[in-house]
């Protein structure tokens, strides 16, 4: 099955953004393909790249990137709500990239199956 | 890449493909950024042709009621928008009927003319759909 992925809220605050990547990964290790991860709400700090958990913790920046490159994993983070939040281009994680929210809507429609993790 | 499309070539292929999105709104409009960001996604969605439903829940109904004043909080009042989906060809517009009683509300408390239907009712209409987008 094709999986989209929609996170709505912020790491390490909010549960979302770790229960998406167990889901991704668990959906992938049972063959199934995830084809876009996109980033809305407080979700678009996910994407910061000055994100620096203490050493013992997870990365959850860092996770969702290896994810998507090893799995080929398109990762969008809405740039209204980015530009609202403080998230650009040059605070942007390498693997993800800035762009509309019709890439929502084309998850939805491309999609299987379209996942919420939020509130 | 079109501001109208939100970074979509329409002519990828998504044309002709129709599907039943219904937008869930379960928060109050002021307090968090979720109705209006939920409203964003809504506007965006409408270049796309698709089947699109919207469904006010819980606190969500206050969204949709007329008469709001933001002044005094400082944030700008959105619900004027609502009255605009009608351009976009959005005219399904569901209040939950439980929701609403309970908050002392009725069907002419609200800023467009909504359709007001029960919890199972509710239910069904999400049921019936192939994407839901719950903000």
């Amino acid at each position: 099955m094709k999986f989209g992925i929609l996170i709505n809220e912020g790491p390490y605050t909010h549960q979302a953004s770790d229960t998406a990547y167990l889901f991704a990964k668990a959906a992938i290790e049972k063959g199934h393909k995830i084809h876009r991860v996109f980033f809305y709400h407080d979700g678009v700090y996910n994407s910061s790249r000055l994100t620096e958990p203490p050493q013992d913790d997870r990365h959850i920046v860092n996770r969702w990137q290896k994810l998507a490159k090893d799995h080929h994993i398109d990762l969008v983070v809405c740039v209204a709500a980015a530009l609202r939040r403080g998230i650009k281009e040059e605070n942007l994680q390498e693997g993800f990239r800035i762009s509309g929210l019709g890439q929502l809507i084309e998850s939805g429609i491309q999609s299987d199956r379209l996942v919420t993790f939020g509130d | 890449m079109t501001e109208a499309t939100g970074g979509i070539e329409m002519e990828e292929d998504t044309s002709g493909k129709v599907k039943k999105f219904l937008y869930v709104n379960r928060k109050a409009p002021y307090g968090t950024i979720y109705a209006l960001e939920s409203l964003e996604v809504v506007l965006i969605a409408a270049a796309f042709d698709q089947d699109v439903s919207l469904a006010f829940l819980d606190d969500g109904v206050y969204q949709v009621v007329k008469g709001q004043h933001t002044k005094g909080i400082d944030v700008k009042n959105f619900s004027p928008t609502y009255r605009a989906l009608e351009g976009y060809d959005i005219e399904k517009l569901y209040v939950e009927k439980e929701s609403m009683e309970a908050r002392g509300l009725k069907e002419s408390d609200f800023i467009v003319p909504m359709k007001i239907i029960g919890a199972q009712e509710m239910a069904d209409l999400m049921l019936s759909q192939d994407v839901v987008l719950s903000f």
